[in-house]
């Protein structure tokens, strides 16, 4: 007997947004679910899924899906092979849309149109919005609604969707039983994909014709946009804006995120008191309590006090976005970028990076192309993190004396840009090599548009934040939480014999394989309470810092163990030492968090393995380096 | 009697020899041999013989450019732009 799988859907009807990229679909999506949306993955692809619940003007509960943008059904990226699969109902897992609302950017209807005809000849019911509404009017193009209607055979609807305009009109369309009617036979999924490129050829002529009976078909007059973009896109103007921009950017992350993670350090830290204070202190109630406060809170209360700084820089990244500036950004980049065989679209995973390397990993999905999309995801770590910064500070606050040097700089920030602008160049190397090994001459794609300027509205902001903080957060409490237990079982674990005089960290297995690593450590200079603080320090890099502050036995709370340690450091170890471990950290490939996100966007093991072992090679090789040329100077 | 002035076809030339801001129509859509699919998706993005095409922006050395066809603005590699033969209409002579 022949077995089926039968996939069990949730009731209701199932609308489809389509639309090409930039016709403000995901204005349209927030305008008409508000907050009840939810995201997660396309079945087998790390294409983002997002789903939310739509009321009709009758009440009735529906089913919105926001495909992603795609200019026609012929795809060029996993993203819009998925809009495609799902629309011919051929996507595993997913139902094939009752309805299809197609959003139409009315400044746009040549191009727009087109995708509207190719989604007509499914045969599904379909509607038309006409988005962005209120800028063809104030360009001057009038489009006459009814007349559109009457071409197209279809509803239109006319909206603003950052206003929320016309979304009543919608809804209410929705209750009309005619527009669930669909327009002829559906065509087999066979027959649709003999579809020719003279469909394409003959769409092209229909719209021309469509356009030219609604009057629409003069030449566009100069934009705002242009005006800008004559300044934006100058050769020298350009890339200067540009830098002063990711400046500010930065300044800004630092400084405004000061103030939310001493809270969050706080409120961990006074959490952590309040547990060992109500807990009894002996017996198992110790290891409870150990767990809660040394574990999690301290681990994945580690982790979660750059949650400020992610903040902070996707606000940024997503204002950056909604103007229509971040693709600006990628052509002044693409020169640079394409001279290692990366993509102008890496920008922004890059970016992300800095935050942390997880968002930016993800944030690679929207790469096309899958050799620059690897490329990117195996550069992103070499972004300097956050996660880093602790490290860095403490390193440098201990060795690096407050100076002035040439020029009014301080010597200690001059090192930390030193540092930062090590890891880019790495990054920049390695891509080099990568281009070097697989690229074998392909000529990469670019095609990006560049969309009309306007301002960001609030609301599409704060959804797009809240989402994106909702995924770290499920991050944090998922992998990194497990991962921080099972390291902190490893430090707790065999308990120190009677009598013992040395920190009990270094009778457990971590302190064990700690001091086995310190042989594999010492040509480079790092000292058996480096080696053993590495070993915690797999679950985030940060972690190093209390790690450290364990296994010179100190007691107290995170942020007393960085100050006292300053003084213990700067006097026990040499200075060659101290360089070796910074330029460790630049590379730093111990974070499992980040080989956990690279595995889950590659699906496999072979890109982590490879990651971290090329990490690995590479940051040994530069310790070793250091600490050899540290030595032949004399700071040993 | 002097002869008749003699209008010049109008020259073909790929978009990237475009004059800055100037008003061009694509007159074909040309795709490399290790690139066959561009010509579907340059058609996709508008650039179909007939469109009006006006070459916005170059940038450092030329490469990528900004590109305006119909009423969208695209960032093209050369190497896709050198793909779109547009017509440029040379100046009659008299």
């Amino acid at each position: 007997m022949a077995e089926a799988v039968i996939h069990v859907h949730p009731a209701g009807p199932v609308l489809a947004l389509v639309g090409n990229p930039n016709c403000g679909k995901t204005a349209l999506f927030n305008a008409l679910t508000g907050s009840r949306q939810k995201v997660a993955n396309y079945a087998g692809v790390t294409v983002e899924r997002k789903e939310g619940r739509l009321l009709s003007a009758a009440g009735k509960v529906l089913r919105l899906l926001d495909l992603p943008g795609t200019y026609s059904l012929h795809p060029r990226s996993p993203d819009e092979r998925v809009t495609r699969d799902v629309l011919y109902g051929q996507a595993p897992g997913e139902k094939r849309p009752d309805l299809v609302v197609c959003v139409v950017d009315a400044t746009n209807l040549r191009r727009n149109l087109k995708l509207v005809l190719a989604v007509r000849r499914l045969g599904l019911p379909a509607v038309v919005v006409l988005n962005m509404a209120d800028l063809a009017e104030a360009r001057g193009l009038v489009i006459d609604t009814q007349a559109l209607s009457r071409e197209l055979g279809l509803p239109v609807v006319r909206t603003v969707a950052t206003r929320g305009t016309g979304t009543e009109a919608l809804r209410a369309l929705l209750d009309d039983t005619r527009t669930w009617q669909g327009h002829g036979p559906v065509p087999t999924p066979a027959a649709l994909a003999a579809a020719t490129p003279d469909d394409d050829a003959g769409d092209h002529h229909t719209v021309s014709q469509i356009l030219q009976r609604l009057g629409l078909d003069a030449a566009l007059p100069q934009l705002a946009s242009d005006r800008i973009d004559r300044v934006v896109l100058h050769p020298v103007a350009g890339p200067v804006l540009l830098a002063v921009l990711l400046f500010l950017i930065f300044q800004a992350v630092f400084a405004w995120a000061a103030a939310p993670m001493e809270a969050i350090k706080a409120g961990t830290e006074a959490v952590g008191a309040a547990i060992t204070a109500t807990l009894p202190g002996h017996g198992l109630w110790r290891w409870v309590s150990s767990l809660l406060v040394d574990g999690v809170i301290a681990g994945a209360g580690g982790v979660l006090v750059f949650l400020p700084q992610i903040v902070i820089l996707f606000f940024f990244i997503l204002v950056l976005e909604e103007s229509g500036y971040l693709p600006r950004a990628a052509f002044l980049l693409d020169r640079l970028m394409g001279s290692v065989g990366l993509s102008g679209r890496s920008f922004i995973p890059l970016l992300s990076s800095f935050a942390c390397a997880i968002p930016g990993i993800m944030a690679a999905r929207t790469i096309g192309n899958p050799r620059d999309r690897l490329v990117t995801i195996m550069v992103a770590p070499l972004m300097t993190c956050s996660a880093r910064l602790p490290v860095y500070a403490l390193v440098i606050g201990a060795f690096i004396p407050q100076r002035r040097v040439v020029g009014g700089f301080e010597l200690q920030g001059l090192v930390l840009f030193l540092l930062y602008a090590s890891g880019i160049a790495g990054a920049l190397v390695v891509a080099w090599v990568l281009k070097r090994l697989t690229a074998h001459g392909q000529v990469r794609a670019l095609m990006m548009e560049l969309p009309a300027y306007h301002l960001p509205t609030v609301r599409n902001i704060a959804l797009g934040l809240w989402q994106r903080v909702r995924i770290f957060l499920r991050r944090v409490g998922g992998v990194i939480l497990v991962l921080t237990v099972a390291l902190w079982a490893l430090a707790s674990f065999p308990t120190p014999p009677e009598g013992a005089t040395r920190a009990a960290i270094e009778y457990s297995a971590a302190g064990q394989l700690g001091h086995l690593l310190s042989h594999l450590f010492e040509p480079i200079g790092f000292n058996w309470q480096i080696s053993i603080a590495l070993v915690p320090g797999l679950a985030a890099r940060e972690v190093l810092v209390s790690s450290l502050g364990t296994v010179y036995a100190l007691s107290g709370t995170a942020s007393d163990a960085a100050t006292a340690l300053v003084p213990i450091i700067s006097s026990t170890w040499s200075l060659a030492t101290a360089l070796s471990l910074l330029a460790w950290f630049v590379f730093a490939p111990q974070c499992l968090s980040t080989l956990a996100a690279v595995r889950r966007e590659t699906g496999g093991w072979a890109m982590p393995a490879a990651m971290a072992l090329y990490l690995f090679v590479l940051a040994y090789a530069a310790s070793f380096i250091t600490y050899r040329l540290a030595l032949a100077a004399g700071l040993g | 009697m002097t002869p008749p002035a003699h209008t010049p076809p109008p020259t073909r030339i790929p978009l990237t020899d475009a004059t800055l801001g100037h008003l061009v129509t694509v007159a074909a859509v040309q795709t490399p041999a290790g690139a066959p699919e561009w010509a579907g998706q340059l058609c996709d993005l508008g650039f179909v013989p007939g469109e009006p095409v006006r070459l916005m922006a170059r940038g450092l050395g030329g490469d990528p450019l900004v590109v305006r066809v119909g009423h969208s603005t695209y960032a093209l590699r050369r190497a896709e732009a050198a793909c779109v033969w547009v017509v440029s209409e040379a100046a009659p002579r008299g």
